[in-house]
């Protein structure tokens, strides 16, 4: 990328101009798209869960990822000043216009599909946000310390699961493995960085995710094998969530979630 | 199938207050139960501190043991501070 | 002979502490019939509660706009807080949950008859919030003060937490009334579909409710069907004027002379249809629920497994 290697990190917002609000404008709306595609999954648990207890705990956690959507999804909003809203960019854009990463959009599958992928992305919420805290654009670092604190509580609870079920029966270990196997090619993606973000690090308001990687693999691998499962052979999928080019599920999942909107558009619900 | 046991929720709803038996559910361990007490009691952060106990462990007062617990209580009125009679001028005491 | 006078006393201390207002605690002597009504209302309150969650769980992904996704969200995942406490409420009385469930699934125990009809608009998750949860509340009021206390603790609690489901309802009524065409004629359909299911929720009249005697004397129940009934339509009929919707009902309007709303007659067939299962959605309801159930055994069986391989190494 041609940029300029020394830039001053502190008139970066303001003498940039346009350019750099519109990076920040994107890198908000791609952490909003990871927190709504994976929050409106969650959510399909409600009254799905294997007992009570646990429907109320897992709605808890959709429910901050939805919060955590909105704060993002407004912050975009606002900084891009063309009038639309968080429910404009939620409801209003189609696939190739969603920015999360795939992970986040694959079908809830059973409890152990749910499970591992909260697992792994809980993991790398928690180590991510803990850097973006220090991040020189102080809404993102607002959003991310609320975001610490919840994704501490989501991890312990996924860790206990994965344990439970790595560790509990043939079936569900069995399960387990199947789910790990399977959620393994997306998770490098979780660590890749684009020329959007490399610029937005140079300037101190993204994270490196370069650096988070090698917080999140030691966590990962050391659980793994204290839930008694294999960690996958490596293979890595193509990816492509910031371009915009998803699985086939993303388009059903909006189906749902922007019914309403479409069916009836530009009013007030 | 047999179901995991059942825990009694207490919780401190702020500091200085007692902890307040607040309901139960049911969960697979002591770390479950904490998870689960602050999932189903807490949403609207009712609470500061949380206690969770099997309610197996519990051990409680019959119906029965009524009289030889409690009825001997009252005869010793003594022990609560209407029992003394002071001039008008001092009774805030 | 002993035995018996022994029993009439107990019951006679009982109902004396029920009429003077003292609660009756989980260890505590009731008669046998007191424990099983309790334990059938208790456990039928908890299966409303669960089971309610499905038609409003209906639109949480498809909810118009992130701020309403949330409200709803939290709102189901009350209701399955309320089952909870009711569910922990029946416990105390001797029964676990895995025979409520099960009385559930075998279609012994009812849940209110409301949860078979369909969510189909959006606007029906506005009806169901402001009337369905408006006649819960009405009956729940009147229950903080039943006589058993853990079921009375469990309403005093719902209560608090329920006040802004009724709200959340109302306003999106509002939102639907003060809209478009379309959205007003959205929320006026669905006025008049939860209407007279709403009015049923209350159950059958008082001549016709066999067990409600006895209930009211050991104030199990505060309040007859069809005081709860007259109640809701009296508090809801202006909050239809204030939407500006029509009225549901030709025959609704008010009498002086009562000081109450007079409307026409239940369709009490429908009632009874419902609740003998042949609803539109009884049979979806109750396999939704089973599934949910079956597809957490291995789950469940997972977590015991877990627990006693972890117990035995603390004990190695």
């Amino acid at each position: 990328m041609a940029c300029n290697p020394v830039r001053d990190r502190s008139d970066k917002n303001h003498s940039d101009g346009n350019m750099s609000k519109q990076t920040i404008v994107e890198y908000a709306t791609r952490l909003g798209d990871d927190a709504l595609i994976l929050g409106h999954r969650l959510s399909e648990w409600c009254s799905n869960g294997p007992f009570l207890e646990e429907d109320i705990a897992t709605i808890n956690t959709s429910l901050d990822y939805i919060g955590r959507a909105r704060m993002f999804l407004s912050y975009a909003a606002e900084l891009e000043g063309a009038g639309r809203t968080e429910d404009d960019l939620a409801y209003t854009r189609d696939c190739r216009d969603f920015k999360n990463l795939l992970i986040n959009e694959l079908p809830r599958g059973d409890f152990a599909f749910t499970t591992v992928r909260q697992f792994l992305v809980d993991a790398f919420n928690l180590f991510f946000f803990e850097a973006l805290v220090g991040s020189t654009d102080t809404q993102l670092a607002a959003i991310a310390a609320k975001s610490v604190k919840e994704s501490r509580y989501h991890l312990r609870r996924s860790r206990d699961w994965m344990l439970r079920l790595g560790d509990g029966t043939e079936e569900s270990h069995r399960r387990t493995q199947t789910a790990l196997d399977d959620l393994w090619g997306y998770t490098d993606e979780l660590f890749h960085m684009d020329p959007l973000e490399s610029e937005l690090l140079d300037t101190g308001v993204a994270v490196d995710r370069a650096a988070v990687r090698l917080r999140w693999e030691p966590l990962v691998t050391e659980l793994i094998d204290a839930a008694t499962l294999q960690l996958p052979q490596p293979y890595t999928l193509p990816g492509g969530g910031r371009q915009g080019v998803h699985t086939e599920h993303l388009g059903h999942l909006l189906a749902e979630l922007q019914f309403v909107q479409r069916a009836y558009p530009g009013l007030q619900w | 199938m047999k179901h995991m046991p059942l825990f009694e929720v207490f919780i401190r709803s702020k500091r200085g207050l007692d902890h307040t038996h607040v309901g139960s559910l049911h969960a697979e361990d002591h770390r479950q139960a904490l998870e689960y007490a602050r999932d189903v009691y807490t949403r609207r952060s009712e609470g500061v501190s949380i206690w969770v106990v099997k309610s197996a462990d519990i051990v409680a007062s019959q119906e029965g043991d009524r009289d030889s617990f409690y009825d001997p209580m009252d005869d010793k009125p003594y022990r609560h501070a209407t029992h003394y009679v002071l001039p008008e001028e001092v009774n805030n005491m | 002979m002993a035995q018996r006078q022994t029993e009439q006393d107990l019951e006679r201390r009982f109902q004396a502490r029920v009429d003077a207002e003292e609660k009756i605690e989980p260890k505590d002597w009731m008669p046998a019939a007191y424990r099983k009504t309790l334990i059938r209302q208790i456990s039928q309150h908890a299966h409303s509660e669960v089971v309610g969650m499905q038609p409003e769980g209906n639109w949480i992904t498809r909810a118009p706009s992130l701020r309403r996704k949330a409200v709803l969200l939290a709102k189901v995942q009350d209701e399955a807080g309320h089952g909870l406490y009711l569910y922990s409420a029946a416990e105390t009385l001797g029964t676990t949950r895995e025979e409520l469930v099960e009385a559930l699934h075998r279609g012994k125990a009812k849940y209110s008859s409301i949860f078979n009809y369909p969510t189909l608009t959006w606007a029906d998750i506005g009806a169901v919030g402001w009337l369905v949860d408006g006649a819960a509340i009405i009956n729940q009021v009147a229950l903080q003060r039943t006589s058993y206390g853990p079921y009375a603790r469990a309403m005093i609690r719902i209560c608090k937490e329920e006040s802004f489901h009724q709200r959340q309802g109302y306003e999106i009524m509002l939102a639907l009334a003060k809209g478009s065409a379309q959205q007003k004629a959205m929320a006026q359909d669905a006025l008049n579909r939860f209407w007279w299911p709403s009015l049923m929720m209350f159950g059958p009249n008082d001549d016709e409710s066999p067990n409600s005697a006895q209930s009211m004397k050991w104030k199990i129940k505060r309040k007859s069907n069809d005081q709860l009934r007259q109640e809701f339509v009296d508090q809801t009929v202006p909050q239809i004027e204030v939407l500006g919707l029509e009225l549901p009902d030709p025959k609704l309007r008010w009498n002086e002379a009562r000081g109450h709303y007079d409307f026409g007659a239940i369709d009490w067939e429908e009632f009874y249809r419902v609740i003998k299962g042949n609803g539109p959605c009884n049979r979806q309801r109750l396999q939704h629920h089973i599934k949910a159930e079956r597809d957490g055994d291995w789950v469940r069986e997972a977590m015991r497994a877990y627990e006693d391989k972890r117990r035995g190494r603390e004990a190695a």
